[in-house]
């Protein structure tokens, strides 16, 4: 990495990537990586398709596993626990560390039990009604309560495209993790649903740590504190969001955020 | 003039009708293309040269067909009407043993008569086979030269033989399919005719309902009444075909899906697939002897050696297990179909949140994959009760109601295979009895099959 990079360590951070190369197969997809991730900053990823921002998100809690030629070289901390370790235990990274993904992809199974899952399977909730406690917070924060506190039972596939989304963060949120990452969140919904999903992000930012891959600049200009972009596999510029836009420090950054290429 | 002879004729010609009118229209066309207008050429000429081949065969080929039915009918007729044949015995079945004879005699399959009425008979049976015969190859050779000739009138630069080719390959893939398809509904229009026979002897209620089974005592004159009682060998079919060999191949086929979808490498996977679906290339008479001599006896045995009564060595275990193990493919298959065709997002999904492949898989893809698993188990339900050479084999006759695994049931396929071999009079309603079986099993998998088939059609659009 070129620029500069003082203003943007951060003492304690939630995770930490140092100079992580993904492989798949003799392909390399990750060209040496670092990022710090914390609770008060948005990061959102920009690049082009194809420029490795996804993979990337997808190391940080370790879902490439289920790619079986993809290789994770370099160091990504939780709590400064690194994440590659043969002692960390995935399931529980994973709890630790929430995913959202491009397409919702709600369980066909009820709104209720949707959020209830998480919770279900790593033992969070003492009873019933605990776990009603829990299904209600986390479709408040997900700012879903309202529209569907009448129809828990209906299933979460019936929902609009919006809303299925934002179960979804609600169901990352249930198992109360630490990091939610988002993989290009709206790119299949409409602006009013992604405009919901944009002010969800503000609300939740502080809560836990949010990293967004997305394709829409604007998006990552509204959303992120922090933006990265990305090149075949590189990360090309690190730095405060208002900077990368106003004033990027690399031509490629600036081509790109200006609509030359992507 | 013999069939083969008038078939070659008839070749023949249709070849010389191919390259005659091919030829006819490449100097046809060679003359219009020089006009110059773009459509005065339509067909190439080997389209044309087709169409009168296809006028010259068709018709002849069709007429050849029906006199081939028709022929012996008139030859027969002829025979009677000449005066040694007024000599006949005058019942029906001695009657036509000795126009047998003679035919075979005039044809040169028999060379001598064992009845002398017969070789009297021989002369006026050749002489009318030959006479139909000939004028059978006149009339087709005649149908050959009018259709060839007609259609050969037609050909002309403009002539649109392509499109009329086009429509005959259409209609002869049409006669293809329709010939399966009317097979069908003959056998179905049997299968009813002859149960429809066998209730008028028995009532549909006792049959249907009757809880004893035992056409023999019927056959030997004591009756139809209560002697058809049918429900013994549902029992047995849905014992040994819905219950035992679905517990059997249920979970296995269920967890080798599991196993192959979700934790098999694609290298294990590429091995393990074809070698479990040749499970389903075995013969089933193979299975039927397996389990009649290795796995009823082991079973018998150690059912002895635990003390348990009425061990059979035709036991429904012996049938059920190995009918199991057949079916394993098929669940298998199916399943592992509706698993792989539940999103990967939807597995993505729930790794994300935390949870272990095996709790992904017991809490969102077999739940999500079930409709599609519901629809396999469904068509295997109805593979497993349509089978017979295994049940036949293991099973047993006896028609007991028990529900003890151990003891010897047997089957409504069983039963139709015991009613039908041997000598049969085919008015008795022992006899029909196997029609009147053979419908019930037949609308029970129709059933089965159209819903399964619903249910899966249903489920796949769920993800598209």
């Amino acid at each position: 990495m070129t620029q500069e990079q003082t203003d943007l360590t951060i003492a304690n951070p939630k995770m930490s990537a140092r100079d992580v190369k993904v492989f798949y197969g003799p392909k390399q997809a990750i060209k040496g990586v670092s990022i710090d991730v914390d609770m008060d900053h948005v990061t959102a990823f920009i690049g082009p398709s194809g420029c490795g921002k996804s993979t990337f998100l997808r190391t940080l809690n370790r879902m490439n596993d289920t790619v079986a030629s993809a290789r994770v070289e370099g160091e990504i901390t939780l709590d400064g626990e690194n994440i590659y370790a043969p002692t960390m235990d995935v399931v529980q990274l994973r709890a630790r560390v929430g995913m959202v993904f491009q397409k919702p992809n709600p369980f066909p199974k009820s709104i209720y039990e949707n959020i209830a899952y998480g919770p279900r399977i790593h033992g969070l909730a003492a009873g019933k009604a605990d776990m009603d406690v829990i299904v209600e917070k986390s479709l408040r924060r997900a700012g879903l309560w309202d529209e569907v506190k009448d129809r828990l039972n209906d299933s979460g596939t019936a929902l609009s495209g919006g809303q299925q989304q934002r179960l979804c963060i609600g169901r990352a949120i249930a198992v109360e993790p630490e990091v939610i990452l988002m993989d290009e969140p709206c790119s299949a919904l409409d602006p009013i649903a992604t405009a919901k999903i944009e002010e969800l992000i503000h609300e939740l930012r502080g809560r836990y740590g949010i990293v967004i891959v997305t394709h829409n600049m604007q998006q990552a200009a509204r959303v992120s504190q922090r933006t990265a972009f990305f090149h075949l596999g590189e990360l090309v510029e690190y730095g405060v969001t208002s900077d990368i836009f106003t004033n990027p420090r690399q031509e490629r950054t600036k081509d790109y955020i200006t609509g030359r290429y992507g | 003039m013999t069939g083969p002879a008038i078939l070659l004729l008839l070749a023949g010609l249709g070849a010389i009708a191919w390259v005659s009118a091919r030829a006819r229209a490449l100097r046809l066309q060679t003359v219009a293309r020089a006009t110059g207008r773009r459509d005065a050429v339509h067909s190439l000429p080997g389209y044309h040269g087709w169409y009168v081949a296809l006028w010259t065969l068709i018709p002849a080929g069709l007429f050849l067909a029906v006199w081939a039915n028709v022929s012996p009918g008139l030859v027969t007729q002829a025979v009677l009407a000449d005066p040694a044949a007024q000599s006949l015995p005058l019942d029906a079945f001695s009657r036509s043993a000795v126009l047998g004879e003679a035919r075979a005699i005039a044809t040169g399959l028999q060379s001598g008569a064992f009845n002398p009425a017969s070789q009297a008979l021989v002369e006026p049976y050749s002489a009318a086979l030959n006479t139909y015969g000939v004028a059978g190859a006149v009339l087709a050779l005649i149908l050959a030269f009018a259709g060839g000739a007609y259609a050969f009138t037609r050909v002309r630069p403009d002539f649109r033989a392509r499109t009329r080719v086009e429509r005959l390959v259409m209609a002869t893939l049409l006669v293809a399919s329709l010939l399966a398809i009317v097979t069908t509904l003959g056998i179905v229009a049997s299968l009813l005719w002859e149960s429809f026979r066998f209730f008028s002897m028995v009532n549909p209620i006792d049959f249907l309902f009757g809880l004893k089974w035992s056409p023999q005592s019927a056959a030997m004159g004591y009756g139809n009444d209560d002697a058809f009682g049918a429900v013994p060998l549902f029992w047995g079919t849905i014992f040994i075909g819905a219950i035992i060999a679905m517990i059997v191949a249920i979970p296995l086929g269920l967890m080798s899906a599991v196993y192959l979808t979700q934790y098999a490498s694609s290298t294990v996977r590429k091995w393990m697939k074809p070698i479990l679906e040749v499970l389903a290339g075995v013969p089933t008479v193979v299975y039927g002897y397996f389990a009649a001599l290795t796995v009823a006896p082991a079973l018998r045995d150690l059912a002895v050696s635990v003390g348990i009564h009425g061990a059979s060595s035709e036991s429904a275990l012996a049938a059920g297990l190995v009918m199991g193990v057949m079916i394993i493919p098929f669940v298998s298959s199916m399943a592992d179909d509706s698993i792989a065709a539940v999103p990967q997002s939807m597995r993505d999904g729930s790794l994300a949140m935390g949870a272990t492949t095996s709790e992904t898989i017991t809490r969102v893809l077999i739940p999500a994959a079930l409709p599609g698993v519901v629809g396999g188990v469904l068509l295997a339900v109805s593979r497993a009760i349509g089978e017979t050479m295994i049940v036949v084999m293991a099973a047993g006759l006896a028609a007991n109601m028990t529900a003890n695994p151990f003891a010897s049931v047997t089957t409504v396929t069983t039963q139709i295979v015991q009613l039908l071999t041997g000598d049969q009079e085919f008015d008795s309603a022992k006899t029909l009895a196997a029609f009147a079986l053979g419908l019930v099993l037949f609308i029970v998998t129709l059933l089965l099959n159209i819903v399964a088939l619903r249910v899966v059609k249903k489920y796949r659009e769920a993800y598209e």
